[in-house]
């Protein structure tokens, strides 16, 4: 959102950003770039699905039923003799996507929240708040089930349901540190030449927050795709024949016993994912950090 | 014989960045009676080379590169842990910089301060009680019997500094190490610390270590003074060798930062005030049940045009409350400001934001007031789009202009705060203060986070925008003798109500109010003056 000119931009030297700075930090830690590197590897693969995939995720081949992994089939078939690379793919896709999106729900309203009750303070804040403690008070599994039960289960429904339950902590999170950054003399230095709220919230706040934003919402994403998990596990999440990495477990628990591979490669699959979505978190912790040593 | 002698001292620290010679072969010796002043800017090392010794510094980062430190026939530097920690509980003292944070918040001050007499030299509570109490009273505490039982935070500052040294003192130590002991303290309670601290050392005996950034300081009480600057001592000697001869180009740069007066008096129009302040009140909280804070209390003057006007007080005493409700970043509860002739008292922040591009600010810490994701760029630029003071066009030319007036080097235009030194900082914030032309501008203490040189660096800049650009300036300071440097008048204030007004020379020589005449006696550093004014 600079207002450099471009003459400006091509002939000064460039400073170095707080941004650089924990890129350069974050590029030292292997296990975090690993686990980006990971992460990109699988979204491209989820991506790039209904092209690449072997067979459809439809396609049975009832003959076959479950088989162990072979040749033709690398991950083997399901009961319906369905090939568990494909399946798992898909449901990568929509696993991924429930993930990112229900997340990016929780960010934006948990976020322009958070910011108007810190920044506003006094009474709007306590009111916001409170309405925040109310909502965390409200079990939500029957909140989610409610949902599901009067408007009936579909794909948007659930993002919206996932991300009107997660955005409450990342209120509370963005609403502290906006307080305690409205303390700071850059606040009033920018109140003092007469800029608005709304663009001291956009332009001095938002930014020096967004630090702790980032790092909550990468450990956020996993938390979401364990939700979507368990609400699929449960029968109340993505309906077959659609698939998603908690729905495939889910059957595989079921037939644990004759047929492990069902059970073992998408339980692979979201563990490692979780793994390095955590691994990112916590390198994006450390470097965003300001407190850590910068000698 | 000296009770601690240190020679060829060198501490070198490993960063990532490569190796920071921190202390770098320095030699001294502490003696019994004696205060010796080690004086050197932020960074110049002073403070590792007293925690070195004491092991207070981790090792790695920092590494002993050779010297030694004899406390009495012992080596501190080839010392075990074990050993270290028995010296640091009754052989060396520390007095930290700031009472707020040394002491334990959830201790009262009577535990906090048996702990090392029981630890150390075995004593059972009630001696150990009987003895803190005796120290507490020694170092001026009242009541001390009833005060053992006090938390910390009933303690003022300056009484709680009063704790610091008591517990300092009650392992009967023969070297006191004083680490900036004074610096987060109030001017008058500053006097009063140190003039405790040089009883207390006659008294016992002790040899003090006085770290300070600050030559007025210690001008009073040291008895020989080593100058720091980069790790290495560039000149030490007595406190006369050191005030009358100075041969070192640094120390007698740091020797003129000690501000004296020589802004020439301004000649203001004699007609209306730009700026007149009636009946201000300010306060804050109160309900039904509890009394409001009177932060500002029925305060009353004028600025005119031109003028500089310096408003002194102690912290608390309301002064930065009421440069801030003039700007209107607080509101007033009561009475009037009229700047130009309008009023502002009533005003919301909508129809303030015309006038905010005649009137400014330049704060204190320039840590905290610039963002940190922004580039200075953008940060001169803010005011300028905001108010249309320029066209896009000219943008890039006036956001120059600036830093040229201020002293900031334009290659540096794309760099970050984080990037700058504290003054540049400072020349940062205050080129964002005059982008828009401001007629008026409240400077709120914007020297006293900087070491001495840049203050003065700082101080110079400011008087001259003053004439450049015609600016009036209600500048806050606790500080007086920065305050007379530059001020043609000033306001006292305490606790909220203006005590005394006048002109800088007539409050400076002839305080009419009991309280002025106090905060001007503990300005330090007054032999000094006094000095360099004999010698005119």
């Amino acid at each position: 959102m600079s207002t450099v000119s471009a003459s400006i931009q091509e002939q000064m030297p460039k400073g170095v950003s707080l941004w650089d700075d924990a890129w350069t930090r974050l590029k030292k830690n292997k296990l975090a770039m690993f686990g980006l590197g990971f992460l990109l590897f699988v979204g491209v693969i989820c991506l790039l699905t209904p092209w690449i995939a072997p067979y459809g995720y439809e396609a049975q081949n009832l003959r076959l039923g479950a088989s162990p992994p072979s040749a033709e089939h690398w991950l083997g078939t399901d009961t319906f003799g369905r090939d568990m690379l494909t399946r798992i793919m898909y449901g990568g896709r929509v696993s991924l996507m429930v993930g990112f999106i229900a997340t990016a729900v929780a960010l934006v309203i948990g976020v322009t929240y958070g910011a108007v009750a810190g920044y506003a303070g006094g009474k709007v804040d306590a009111v916001m708040m409170r309405l925040v403690d109310i909502m965390y008070a409200l079990p939500f599994m029957i909140f989610i089930i409610l949902l599901m039960v009067v408007f009936g289960r579909n794909l948007l429904l659930l993002f919206l349901a996932i991300g009107a339950v997660e955005w409450l902590t990342m209120a509370r999170i963005v609403r502290g540190q906006v307080q305690s950054l409205r303390q700071m003399e850059y606040v009033e230095a920018a109140i003092s030449i007469g800029q608005a709220p709304s663009r001291i919230i956009a332009k001095h706040l938002l930014p020096n927050v967004l630090g702790p934003v980032i790092v909550y919402t990468t450990l956020t994403i996993p938390s979401v795709m364990l939700l979507e998990a368990f609400l699929s596990f449960l029968g109340l999440g993505i309906q077959p024949p659609q698939s998603s990495w908690g729905l495939l477990i889910s059957y595989g628990v079921e037939t644990m016993e004759e047929y492990p591979w069902l059970l073992i490669f998408p339980g692979l699959a979201l563990t490692l994912t979780l793994f390095a979505l955590n691994f990112l978190g916590d390198g994006l912790r450390d470097a965003l950090d300001p407190k850590a040593s910068r000698d | 014989m000296p009770l601690l002698t240190v020679r060829d001292l060198s501490v070198h620290f490993h960063t990532r960045n490569g190796l920071v010679k921190a202390v770098d072969g320095i030699s001294f010796d502490v003696e019994a009676g004696k205060t010796l002043a080690i004086i050197g800017e932020s960074g110049s090392g002073k403070s590792v080379v007293c925690y070195s010794m004491l092991g207070l510094v981790p090792m790695p980062p920092g590494r002993f590169e050779g010297g030694s430190a004899m406390l009495g026939d012992r080596d501190l530097l080839t010392m075990k842990e074990s050993e270290l920690r028995k010296v640091r509980g009754k052989g060396i003292s520390i007095i930290f910089q700031d009472p707020m944070t040394s002491l334990n918040p959830y201790m009262k001050i009577g535990d906090q301060m048996i702990e090392p007499l029981q630890l150390h030299f075995g004593m059972g509570k009630k001696e150990a009680w009987k003895k803190a109490t005796e120290t507490l009273a020694e170092v001026g505490i009242k009541n001390p019997e009833e005060r053992m039982n006090a938390w910390p935070f009933e303690f003022s500052g300056g009484m709680r500094q009063r704790v610091v040294i008591a517990m300092a003192l009650i392992t009967e130590p023969e070297i006191i190490i004083a680490d900036e002991p004074t610096t987060a303290l109030d001017v008058t309670v500053q006097a009063q610390i140190l003039k405790l601290l040089k009883e207390l050392q006659q008294r016992r005996n002790i040899g003090v270590i006085f770290i300070s950034h600050d030559l007025s300081v210690v001008a009073d009480i040291a008895d020989h003074i080593c100058v720091m600057q980069n790790g290495a001592f560039v000149e030490q000697g007595s406190r006369d060798d050191i005030f009358k001869r100075a041969s070192h180009p640094y120390t007698q740069k740091l020797l003129s930062a000690v501000p004296d007066t020589h802004k020439t008096q301004a000649h203001p129009d004699a007609e209306q005030p730009l700026v007149r302040v009636e009946n201000l009140c300010t306060w804050f909280g109160g309900g039904k049940k509890t009394e409001p804070v009177k932060a500002v209390d029925n305060v009353s003057f004028d600025i005119r045009r031109g003028e500089i006007v310096g408003l002194v007080g102690e912290s608390g005493s309301g002064k930065s409350t009421t440069g801030r409700s003039i700007l209107r970043l607080l509101k007033p509860t009561s009475g009037s400001i009229q700047f130009d002739g309008k009023e502002l008292a009533h005003l919301d922040m909508r129809q303030m934001k015309p006038l905010r591009r005649r009137m400014q600010m330049i704060f204190q810490d320039p840590y905290a007031s610039l963002n940190p994701r922004m580039t200075v760029y953008d940060t001169l630029a803010e005011p300028l789009l905001l108010h249309r003071v320029v066209t896009r066009k000219e943008l890039d030319t006036r956001v120059f202009e600036l830093m040229d007036s201020v002293g900031l080097a334009r290659q540096a235009v794309l760099r970050y705060p984080h990037e700058f030194s504290g003054g540049q900082r400072q020349r940062i914030a205050i080129g964002r203060a005059i982008a828009t032309h401001p007629e008026f501008i409240v400077a709120d203490e914007p020297v006293s986070a900087l070491d001495v040189t840049i203050q003065a660096q700082i101080l110079d800049l400011l008087l001259d925008l003053v004439d450049r650009f015609n600016l009036t300036m209600l500048f806050v300071s606790h500080d007086l003798a920065v305050v007379r440097y530059l001020s043609d008048r000033i306001l006292v204030m305490k606790d909220g109500q203006l005590v005394e007004e006048g002109n800088a020379a007539d409050v400076f020589d002839r305080p009419e109010q009991a309280y002025t005449r106090e905060l001007l006696a503990s300005i330090p550093g007054k032999s000094l003056l006094e000095q360099r004014a004999s010698q005119l």
